[in-house]
């Protein structure tokens, strides 16, 4: 558990992006609810 | 345990946003008055009929600004009086009850999605912001003739 | 190979599984012809009740007959071959599930139990409906229970030491259920059983529903964990990569103990009898489960671009190109985790306290369903099923199995990208969810509704159909690999069961401290719920008495 400084970490830049995806997806899609749901 | 920077990044990401949501419909709820459908009266099912104000369902004037449309749900029909009819722009705070089984009024258009329960009292307020004719429709399976449980709600000027 | 009396087990539950599979997915063909009015059903049958069977015995029967397949093989595989007590129990209990289940099944079929499968109170189906749920759950409980067991021989004999992420998984998975299904449980047995032989008048409707969703929500858990742990135990193994963090999934999978169950409020948001208090609450809690399933995201990416760079991948997205989508097993669940991203997102939408008012019991809550357990959990079990059964029975999976494979996944998605997209859409429009044909006497309001291009019901019963031909595909391939395909007689003909390696050594102990997990679990649930449900008990309205309305 008590790993010292990790060596260098590994270049996951494609999984960061991704996972902004996915993010994306979660925030445009509740918006998009919410704005619905204030002109009703 | 160790957590990636990118990890860290994404997760602190998602929670912003997760405090974010719940914020914005904690505010809309709380202090601008959008609570969903409930309430915390009861009401014996078996005397819907005598109690009020379910004894006169219809819609009433309470004030100025303010009315109540009072409703029971039964398989497979609303009774809401006479003719449901109110303005729009003015508030308007329906009140149900049902004297058999779970059924739902849900008003086509409009946040109005109320459960109706046996043995409670459901309340919702709302104004609407256009006149005409809106469909009201159970949306909870409450039997055989289900899809047929609808009524119609005039909004007049 | 694991021993003979082991598959054995495993093969009978995967062949419930798959009977019920057949019968619900009949009556989801049904329900989209009956919807656009192309179909009468005699009069014997009632649209109702082909709900109520499509629900029970795809959502419940088909689900967890799988998950328990799934968990005998892959804990007979992890911790060692079953011992005689092991397999009497998990015998016992799987005919005592089965029983119920039959028995349930029943009730359905000669129209007794028209109650959907959410069975509201006060619409009262036979007695004997709530019987079968009993044994259903009492069955799984005592199959959790000897899987349990193996688990805690294998503890013994290994002190000290942690389990393998597989057990880990199985158990967490099975502590959930348990601690889940005393909500059912107890309505079941103290309310619904009582009323509905006519012991006593009445029932208490709202405590019903609460204790209904209690069991509920973590329900839903109990179908997408053993599909989380295929996403965390077998995909990385297919990949050719170890898996990601050992403690970062069990941290996951602990989680889902403590915040999927004190929830059940944000499925009655919009009902009377529970303070706005504690709804809100519930929304709250209701956010912290969403958490794990943000990290399984990120572990699952990172499988990928590891695996991706392992074989050759170049630059920003090169890696996505070499993952190995020649693989039956890994594109069928790879499908099933993308249609995870707008069903995760759609279930956030839904908790999302008054927003819930645009879509509780539209068409949209159908949507979602159909694409959360519909295919992340569903397509998952089958991209498990392609090599699970010929794993368990020693026969071959032909090249033409594998292209046929890719067929059915093909169509499962194509028609469920349709059927989902209307269902979502109409919902909200205000379609309601649960309703036979019925256009409310020509409602305008309701003609609207189904006038777009995806929102028709053409599309409906087209996107239906294709899942039905997948359906039936699916069937083809599992009963061609029970029985008919040819024995392997090489060792590279053999299908092997995928478990990835994990690395435990930087795994922190407290973990797997069960009765921690448990008791924080049991101290969430009495903040959620100790006083909302005495406030229903001591302030409960006369009750009611039974309604049969079909």
């Amino acid at each position: 558990m008590t790993k010292k400084k990790q060596e260098h970490e590994e270049n996951l830049k494609g999984t960061l992006i991704s996972v902004f995806f996915v993010g994306f997806v979660i925030v445009a899609m509740w918006v998009a609810v919410y704005l619905m749901y204030l002109s009703q | 345990m160790h957590l990636h920077k990118y990890e860290k990044i994404w997760l602190t990401f998602g929670i912003v946003c997760l405090v974010a949501f719940l914020s914005i419909v904690g505010v809309n709820a709380f202090a601008q008055d959008h609570t969903p459908a409930g309430g915390m009266h009861t009401i014996d099912p078996e005397k819907v009929r005598e109690t009020a104000p379910f004894n006169e369902p219809g819609v009433k004037q309470l004030d100025d600004d303010t009315y109540q449309a009072t409703i029971i749900a039964s398989a497979f029909a609303y009774d809401g009086g006479q003719t449901l009819q109110v303005p729009a722009g003015k508030e308007i705070i329906f009140k149900l009850t049902s004297t058999d089984v779970v059924h739902s009024f849900t008003i086509d258009n409009t946040n109005v999605n109320m459960m109706v329960v046996p043995g409670q009292v459901t309340t919702k307020s709302y104004t609407f912001k256009e006149p005409g004719k809106y469909l009201i429709i159970c949306n909870e399976y409450c039997g055989t003739g289900h899809h047929y449980m609808y009524t119609e709600i005039e909004v007049t000027e | 190979m694991l021993a003979a009396a082991d598959r054995k087990l495993a093969l009978w539950n995967i062949g419930v599984a798959y009977t019920a599979f057949l019968i619900g997915t009949l009556a989801g063909l049904l329900q989209v012809f009956i919807r656009n009015d192309r179909l009468e059903l005699p009069a014997w049958l009632d649209y109702y009740q082909i709900l109520t069977a499509h629900g029970v015995l795809l959502a419940l029967i088909f689900t967890t007959f799988f998950i328990f397949a799934f968990f005998i093989s892959g804990m007979s595989k992890s911790l060692g071959t079953f011992g005689p007590k092991v397999l009497l129990w998990n015998w016992i209990g799987f005919v005592v599930m089965l029983t119920g289940t039959v028995l349930a099944t029943v009730m359905i079929v000669i129209g007794e139990a028209s109650v959907l499968y959410t069975f509201y109170a006060p619409l009262m189906a036979s007695p004997w409906y709530y019987v079968g749920l009993a044994l259903f759950v009492v069955g799984s409980w005592i199959m959790g229970f000897a899987l349990v067991g193996h688990y805690m021989k294998w503890k013994k004999a290994n002190r000290g030491e942690l389990s393998p992420l597989f057990a880990f998984m199985t158990v967490t998975t099975i502590v959930l259920w348990v601690i889940a299904c005393l909500g059912v449980v107890a309505t079941v047995l103290f309310q619904y059983i009582p009323w509905a032989f006519g012991w006593v008048d009445t029932i208490n409707v709202e405590l019903s529903r609460t204790l209904f969703w209690y069991f509920g929500h973590p329900l839903v858990y109990f179908w997408l964990l053993p599909a989380y742990m295929a996403w965390y135990t077998v995909v990385p193994k297919i990949l050719g990569v170890p898996v990601f963090s050992d403690s970062l999934a069990r941290l996951a999978f602990v989680l889902f103990i403590l915040f999927s169950i004190p929830v059940g409020f944000h499925h009655q948001l919009m009902e009377p009898g529970i303070s706005d208090f504690w709804k809100f609450l519930q929304v709250v809690l209701t956010f912290m489960v969403i958490i794990p399933s943000l990290m399984t995201a990120f572990s699952m990416f990172a499988n990928f671009e590891r695996a991706g760079r392992k074989n050759g991948g170049k630059g920003l997205f090169g890696w996505f190109t070499k993952l190995p989508w020649k693989d039956l097993r890994f594109t069928s669940i790879f499908i099933a985790m993308a249609f995870f991203i707008p069903g995760g997102a759609g279930g956030i939408i839904n908790a999302s306290f008054q927003l819930n008012e645009i879509v509780h019991n539209t068409l949209w809550i159908v949507g979602h369903f159909h694409i959360t357990v519909g295919t992340p959990v569903a397509m998952t079990f089958m991209g498990l099923t392609y090599w699970l059964i010929p794993y368990l029975t020693g026969r071959k999976f032909s090249n033409t199995m594998k292209k046929l494979g890719f067929i059915q996944i093909g169509l499962w998605s194509v028609g469920m990208l349709l059927m989902s997209t209307a269902q979502h859409i109409l919902g909200l429009l205000g379609a309601p969810r649960r309703t036979a044909y019925s256009g409310y006497n020509g409602h305008e309001s309701a003609l609207e509704w189904f006038d777009g291009i995806l929102t028709n019901h053409v599309t409906m019963a087209v996107g239906g159909s294709i899942l039905f031909l997948s359906a039936m595909l699916l069937l083809y391939i599992v009963i061609m690999s029970a029985f008919v395909s040819p024995k392997a007689v090489e060792p590279d003909e053999f299908v092997e069961f995928p478990l990835a390696e994990s690395d435990k050594r930087a795994t922190p102990k407290f973990l797997e401290n069960w009765w921690l997990w448990i008791g924080m679990a049991f101290l969430l649930i009495i903040i959620a719920y100790a006083i909302p449900i005495a406030q229903m008990i001591q302030h409960a309205p006369p009750g009611s008495r039974g309604f049969i309305t079909w």
